[in-house]
């Protein structure tokens, strides 16, 4: 999967959560929830999603290593099989 | 299932607790004696907030004691000592003075957790207006429908959050006559000024004028079952609530380093977010990021936090986090923890015995009573489910409604609705321009909580749920009405109706049964559709989660949507009895 692809996913996600924003126009650097105003609840939701979607196991302990687009696309292209 | 009570022994802890004779502390209680533990303002000019929690420190030897450690999101430190605080403080007060802000005006807050905050708060209350929060979370609607009802003076806001929601509604808000923005070095029109220039410009010196207990000082919106937000009043005699619950509840000494993760949008944000530790002279940690566990527990371990006020979700969120993450962490300085929001499942309390080695204190209070009133002490048996024994000073009951206007109070073990008796300082003075809805919430000489609960023969408080429909969403309240409302204004919605759907972590989740209107067909996408349309107005905080179509709503003769029902599906409950309903199937 490459980061274009792995990018489709995440913004999907992050569509179901808040639908009414447009992911792409997120910086990479940008904290995501703020950004999209996702609480901590539903951003959980986000990061199962993304465990269905790509078969990669998120700790929830890892949940701060996620924040900005940047981040997550790394973090999930590292993991990805 | 049942949980045993789980007993203390107090002489082997560390800090011995301030309130450890319950029956006599509380038999000996009185409101005059803690009034005279306070200083007053100098010269028997009355009681304010700001002199209790900051200059009597600032004027003493507690000058340069940090007052507020601020943690960045970007992972810088900042110190505010008492002394800054009344400095950055006196000058907002002048701030607002030049501005010709009269006694009583409101100034409205909508930035977050930032170091402003607190001289902003103080500032406030020296000058004799009145403080009122709004979570950043709202969406446009919620923050112009407070505004407008607050009677908003001066707004202080950031540059974000005055583009997205403020600007486009300035035009409502006629009674709005500056906003101050903290982010912004030059001012942007007349009407839109930079803070950080008006406050290099004000002096530092401030007097507090006379202050009458009795003033409103904080004005909380929180929502009702119908109709528009309610603004509770609470005054400057409050601060005697928060002082005597810093000590027998927090159990604030000297040398603690308090923290309370309340936001302050929230009543908890600000009484014990702001308040209370400072009238105790305590370190106070703030940390400027949302929840996150490891961040969380990092904070515990490097600020040595001794004494941790925290909510059921984050708990819960905290407990689905392996516990080798803790396990990590020096939380060997944490010596007390609390909670409140919603109840606290004994599986939690227990989760916190078992890995932070320290069992989570739950206590109950609302936005109206202004302070807590109900709670499980440091030093006493705590009961796992309970919220614990009232304060002393406060005096509760189970009540059951005879009529309209009396009640009659039950004795232990009977469920009913609680209730306190009227008269506590911090009690809410006003539901601002709803004198009718103020006084429905008494009977006699009795508040009525709208929580229904049961006492146990012990004196211990067990909560069964709420009265009306509110929904109780990871702490907050969020009424029904306002989220319907929402979404009929949406082309394709005929009617719409919201309920609390239990949730594991949140508590309740906000759900919303939408009938369409015809030509509109219910699928998936229409479904993002009005998420994505509720977020937008409501904000994350208060939109609905989740959407299910429906062929038509449960209503009563006179045409009121019966929430209870649909909750009573939702969950598979038996409905009871529907005789005097219309329209009563859904597909």
């Amino acid at each position: 999967m490459n980061q274009e692809q792995l990018q489709t996913i995440i913004f999907a996600e992050l569509k179901t959560i808040a639908p009414e924003s447009d992911p792409a126009e997120l910086s990479p650097d940008e904290n995501i929830r703020e950004a999209l105003d996702i609480d901590s609840y539903s951003f959980l939701k986000v990061l199962v999603g993304l465990n269905e979607q790509t078969g990669v196991d998120i700790p929830e302990a890892d949940y701060g290593k996620l924040s900005t687009l940047q981040a997550m696309t790394e973090y999930l292209a590292a993991r990805i099989r | 299932m049942f949980f045993q009570p789980i007993k203390k022994n107090i002489k082997s802890m560390a800090v011995q607790p301030n309130l450890t004779d319950y029956t006599t502390i509380r038999a000996e209680f009185s409101w005059e004696a803690v009034r005279r533990e306070l200083s007053g303002l100098p010269g028997g000019q009355g009681l304010n907030i700001a002199y209790e929690a900051v200059d009597r420190h600032a004027e003493g030897p507690g000058q340069n004691r940090i007052a507020i450690r601020f943690l960045g999101k970007d992972g810088g430190v900042s110190d505010l000592s008492y002394g800054d605080l009344r400095d950055r403080s006196n000058r907002f007060a002048n701030l607002l003075r030049s501005l010709k802000v009269d006694k009583g005006d409101r100034v409205f807050w909508l930035a977050g957790r930032i170091p402003d905050l607190y001289p902003i708060f103080f500032g406030t209350l020296k000058n004799l207006n009145v403080f009122c929060p709004l979570f950043a979370a709202f969406g446009p609607e919620p923050v112009q429908q407070r505004l407008e009802r607050g009677n908003a003076r001066i707004l202080v806001t950031n540059r974000k959050q005055y583009t997205k929601k403020i600007a486009p509604l300035l035009n409502r808000l006629p009674e709005l006559r500056y906003i101050l923005l903290v982010d912004s070095t030059e001012d942007i029109n007349e009407q839109v000024l930079s803070l950080p220039r008006l406050m290099a410009e004000a002096a530092d010196m401030f007097t507090i004028p006379p202050t009458d207990p009795e003033d409103m000082a904080i004005l909380h919106f929180t929502s009702g079952t119908t109709g528009l937000p309610k603004g509770a009043v609470h005054v400057h005699n409050a601060v005697q609530t928060h002082f005597i619950t810093g000590r027998y509840v927090l159990d604030l000494h000297q040398d603690d380093i308090y923290w309370c993760t309340a936001d302050p949008g929230w009543v908890t944000g600000t009484s014990y977010g702001i308040i209370a530790p400072l009238l105790h002279g305590v370190i106070s940690i703030v940390d400027e990021a949302d929840f996150e566990p490891e961040r969380w527990y990092r904070i515990l371990q490097e600020q040595k936090v001794t004494v941790w006020y925290t909510a059921p979700t984050a708990i819960r969120m905290l407990m689905r986090v392996p516990e080798e993450l803790p396990g990590k962490f020096d939380l060997s300085s944490l010596r007390l923890v609390h909670s409140v929001g919603e109840p606290l499942n004994p599986e939690a309390v227990l989760w916190g015995q078992k890995v932070l080695g320290l069992l989570i204190h739950d206590n109950w209070w609302q936005t109206e009573t202004g302070g807590i009133m109900i709670a499980n002490y440091a030093a006493l048996e705590v009961r796992p489910g309970s919220m614990g024994l009232p304060l002393p000073g406060i005096e509760a009951a189970i009540l059951t409604h005879l009529d309209a206007e009396s009640v009659r109070v039950e004795e232990s073990d009977v469920e009913g609705e609680l209730a306190l008796r009227r008269g506590w300082p911090s009690m809410f003075r006003a539901y601002l321009h709803d004198e009718e809805r103020y006084q429905k919430c008494f009977a006699g000489e009795w508040y009525l909580t709208g929580d229904l609960a049961r006492r146990d023969a012990d004196g211990y408080y067990w909560f069964i749920g709420r009265a009306d429909d509110i929904i109780k969403t990871a702490g907050h309240m969020v009424g029904p009405f306002e989220v319907e409302s929402c979404l009929m204004e949406h082309p394709a919605v005929a009617e719409a109706g919201v309920i609390g759907k239990p949730e594991s972590t949140i508590g309740e989740l906000v759900k919303a049964f939408v009938v369409l209107k015809a030509g509109y067909k219910a699928t998936d996408e229409l479904s993002h559709e009005l998420i994505g349309f509720g977020r937008g107005r409501l904000g994350s905080a208060v939109a609905p989660k989740e959407i299910d179509f429906v062929d038509n709503l449960p209503k009563t003769r006179s045409g009121k949507i019966m929430r209870r029902l649909l909750k009573a599906r939702e969950l598979n409950l038996p409905v009871g009895d529907t005789s005097t309903l219309e329209g009563s199937t859904t597909s």
